[in-house]
């Protein structure tokens, strides 16, 4: 086994050695990482993004993808404000990334005086967004679509429970979202992590949640629990009978990114080889099936399509932040 | 029961196989070193060596990753006894009386204490997570807010009397540690708080290790060079020996801890299903019960054999607890089962209320591994036993130097940061100040690993009741939790009124 094994390093190197070899008068010198890659992460251990870290650094590893190991480091502090300080400290540094979610766009509108500007960070590749949808216990046979909800949302009023994570989190301009546009007046209750959240709801200690479906999935899969409505564009592949808000006469989407970003100041090279790495990442079938089973949407961006993505979400957060009077 | 043992079967042979076997003596063995190494903790380890695990089937990656996890609660104990320096916050509880133990001379026993306490405690939970496991998931999951803030009021009130007899000196303490741990960032209101003159470090909170390495850690170790100065340069440290009658007679002074071991397990395989408790609170209740239900709670902080079975008792039976939230609900009973969570998702498989259906082979096997690690863990434990103690033997002058140098490690590995190494060293010289002025410091740490579980917990209670303190006690779980926690929090004044009142009238 081991001789064949041989073998076939041999052959690998010989293809890549001659791929060089070609390669090498068209693209001179390729820039490649030489020491460990610091991966930062902007949430705590265990979270969504964490385990999509975890398992990028797998396929990256299992692949044999990159010279060096990509070694995850996470920095939840502030709501991310300590990675992002952290990532803007290594301002030209080729060997740190980050991977983030929406408070890349929020802490820094909510938090001016950290002086984050996201624009002079470096786009690599967003490699998903994750969906939002509205779940209930299934212990409550009395709600089977919105039309129920709000019904029993109302009876209760202010006793009416929505768990979420985090004070101004996602899950909150969520819920604010919807006391607004259906009359509604839910308490939002912080918790710490979508897992939390979920696992609320299936105790019925919460009425409701906005969880991610990746949060949902095993209470959801077990007939727990049960969702009513989805923040998308279009149904879910997951969820074929959810219909969206927008199919209900409320024209309201709503995703989370999950984005590798560089440091600011990266050398073009390290962020052409880094674009090249995720997209390979991206296209791998254990990232292909990851997003299958956990129902992630949203295309592969990278590079100038990405930072205009980035701009025109922080735009779309400063207003829904403006509106929920948390910056003026 | 008959089908349950038929399953526990099936997961035997999957244990049996000659790699998965492997796979849990290396496990064992890593994970002791991991947790004998202050700082590093079962939760960098299984960090660390998760991308490993693509490498075998993901049975085969659990049972590794769960045997690293035991073992390093085995570990942890070993650089709490020997150096004073809790190697994971898990094992903090048991510097208390370990390492007086070890200054007196009596590092075998506390190490053979520990060893076999851990064995008892992994042993008890694990037959009750193989019988109980869907009853008790039920029962996690109802945990909601107000239950939580009544389990942590209960760590409290046990731990009141912990300290030394001067009440006032013990309040300043836990207030201290309540204080540090609020600094960081506020879920509840989503904005940083006590960031402490800007400085970006504290953006992440004082993580509960630094404080632990800085008071038990550098802290103890200024002391015992003042002592080692004042002592004419011999350390006691170097008096244990192990032979065969010796470890005999500890053993049968064990016996006598049957009690605070057996209540040790119990209770921390009840606090270790509650997600997000984990092992940490679990030990510290376990020391402050042992405390309280002690014929001789004054010889506790000085050397007892119960305040080391307690929490070692408890913290291997809270990791095997924290096991059910994670398979069965998908949330995390602690740190550790949160980087497992990751590792089932690289896997390919969803925990959940499902996953004891779709994967027994995973779930079974995973189940009499934890039978399996258990026994390994504690034969390469008490094997390296006389080896320790050799390590003591090193002369305090070359010793000193190593210790300080584990804690800066300890310090920077679980943040990367320098910043906290600094924190560290400055709650090494503060705690040592406080200690010659006669402060406990154990409240202190009591409540840095509390405060954060409690507030939360407190505050999400109250904003569902709208600001009434009822809800703790009109609940199902939360009332007599609540009531409990009480008694034992008032029970030291109490005692106060009953003996003045005796005197009085006598």
């Amino acid at each position: 086994m081991f001789k064949s094994y041989r073998t076939f390093t041999k052959l690998v190197c010989a293809i890549g050695a001659s791929a060089i070899l070609v390669g090498l008068p068209a693209v001179g010198h390729a820039w490649e990482p030489i020491k460990p890659v610091e991966f930062v992460v902007m949430a705590g251990k265990g979270g969504g993004a964490d385990k999509a870290v975890r398992l990028i650094q797998s396929i990256i590893a299992s692949e044999k993808m990159a010279p060096v190991p990509f070694t995850p480091i996470n920095k939840p502090g502030g709501s991310g404000a300590e990675a992002l300080v952290h990532l803007k400290g290594k301002t030209g540094d080729n060997h740190t990334l980050m991977f983030t979610l929406n408070s890349f766009y929020t802490t820094p509108l909510r938090q001016p005086g950290l002086g984050i500007d996201i624009a002079t960070f470096t786009p690599v590749a967003r490699m998903a967004e994750d969906t939002f949808l509205l779940w209930v216990n299934s212990d409550r046979k009395d709600i089977n679509n919105i039309e129920d909800f709000v019904k029993a949302a109302k009876a209760k009023g202010s006793n009416w429970i929505m768990a979420g994570t985090g004070k101004n989190s996602e899950d909150n301009l969520l819920t604010d979202f919807l006391n607004k546009a259906y009359g509604l007046n839910m308490k939002y209750v912080p918790y710490k992590g979508g897992g939390k959240v979920a696992k609320e709801l299936a105790g019925n200690n919460a009425d409701s949640t906005v969880n991610n479906p990746s949060e949902q999935l095993g209470f959801y899969e077990a007939g727990n629990t049960k969702a009513l409505a989805a923040f998308t564009d279009k149904r879910l592949p997951l969820f074929p009978d959810t219909p969206t808000f927008k199919e209900l006469g409320k024209d309201y989407v709503y995703y989370m990114q999950r984005t590798v970003v560089g440091a600011p100041g990266m050398s073009k090279e390290a962020a052409d080889y880094y674009r090249e790495l995720f997209t390979r990442v991206f296209n791998s079938d254990k990232w292909q099936d990851y997003r299958t089973k956990k129902s992630l949407q949203g295309d592969l961006l990278t590079g100038d399509a990405l930072m205009s993505y980035w701009k025109t979400e922080r735009e779309v957060h400063r207003v829904m932040l403006k509106n929920m009077g948390v910056i003026k | 029961m008959l089908e349950t043992l038929g399953l526990l079967a099936n997961g035997f042979t999957v244990v049996f196989e000659p790699q998965n076997l492997m796979l849990i003596i290396a496990g064992c063995a890593l994970g002791i070193f991991i947790g004998a190494m202050p700082g590093l903790g079962s939760v960098n380890g299984v960090a660390i060596l998760l991308p490993l695990t693509f490498l075998v089937p993901p049975t085969g990656a659990i049972i590794f990753l769960a045997a690293i996890y035991y073992g390093a609660m085995y570990g942890g104990a070993i650089s709490s006894i020997m150096l004073g320096i809790p190697g994971a916050s898990t094992a903090v509880a048991t510097t208390f009386d370990g390492r007086p133990l070890a200054k007196q001379g009596m590092a075998d026993k506390a190490l053979t204490a520990a060893a076999v306490a851990s064995f008892v405690g992994g042993s008890i939970s694990v037959v009750l997570f193989t019988f109980f496991a869907p009853p008790l998931a039920h029962v996690a999951l109802v945990f909601g807010a107000p239950e939580e803030f009544a389990l942590m009021l209960l760590a409290f009130a046990t731990f009141v009397g912990l300290g030394g007899d001067d009440l006032f000196k013990t309040l300043f303490s836990i207030s201290i540690g309540l204080v540090l741990s609020a600094v960081g960032f506020d879920i509840i209101s989503g904005e940083p708080r006590l960031v402490l003159w800007d400085i970006t470090g504290f953006l992440h909170g004082i993580n509960f290790l630094i404080l632990a390495i800085g008071i038990y850690g550098i802290g103890e170790m200024l002391w015992t060079v003042e002592e080692h100065r004042l002592g004419g340069g011999k350390s006691m440290l170097s008096d244990a020996t192990v032979t065969v009658k010796r470890t005999l007679a500890n053993l049968r002074e064990l016996m006598t801890t049957w009690k605070s071991i057996v209540m040790g397990s119990f209770l921390g395989y009840f606090v270790g299903i509650l997600p997000a408790a984990g092992a940490t609170p679990g030990s510290l209740m376990a020391y402050g019960i042992a405390k309280q239900i002690s014929k001789n709670p004054e010889k506790f902080g000085h050397g007892a054999l119960d305040g080391v079975c307690a929490p070692e008792a408890a913290n291997n039976a809270a990791s095997t607890g924290s096991m059910l939230p994670m398979l069965t609900l998908g949330i995390p009973g602690s740190p550790t089962t949160a980087i497992l969570l990751g590792g089932m998702v690289i896997w390919g498989l969803e925990p959940g209320p499902r996953l004891f259906v779709d994967h027994p082979d995973f779930v079974w096997g995973l189940i009499a591994s934890l039978y399996a690690a258990n026994l390994f863990s504690v034969l390469i434990n008490v094997a390296f036993i006389p080896v320790f103690i050799r390590i003591l033997k090193t002369p305090f002058t070359i010793l000193a130097p190593i210790i300080f140098i584990l804690c800066l490690i300890g310090g920077y590995a679980p943040t990367q940061s320098l910043h906290d190494v600094w924190l560290m060293v400055i709650f090494g010289i503060v705690g040592y100040l406080m200690r010659k002025l006669d402060y406990p410091m154990a409240p202190a740490v009591l409540a840095i690993v509390l405060g954060p579980l409690a507030e939360p917990a407190l505050r999400q209670s109250l904003i569902i009741s709208d600001g009434s303190f009822s809800i703790f006690f009109t609940r199902t779980y939360s009332g007599p939790i609540m009531v409990a926690a009480l008694i034992f929090l008032f029970l030291p004044l109490i005692k106060i009124v009953y003996v003045k009142l005796r005197k009085q009238y006598a």
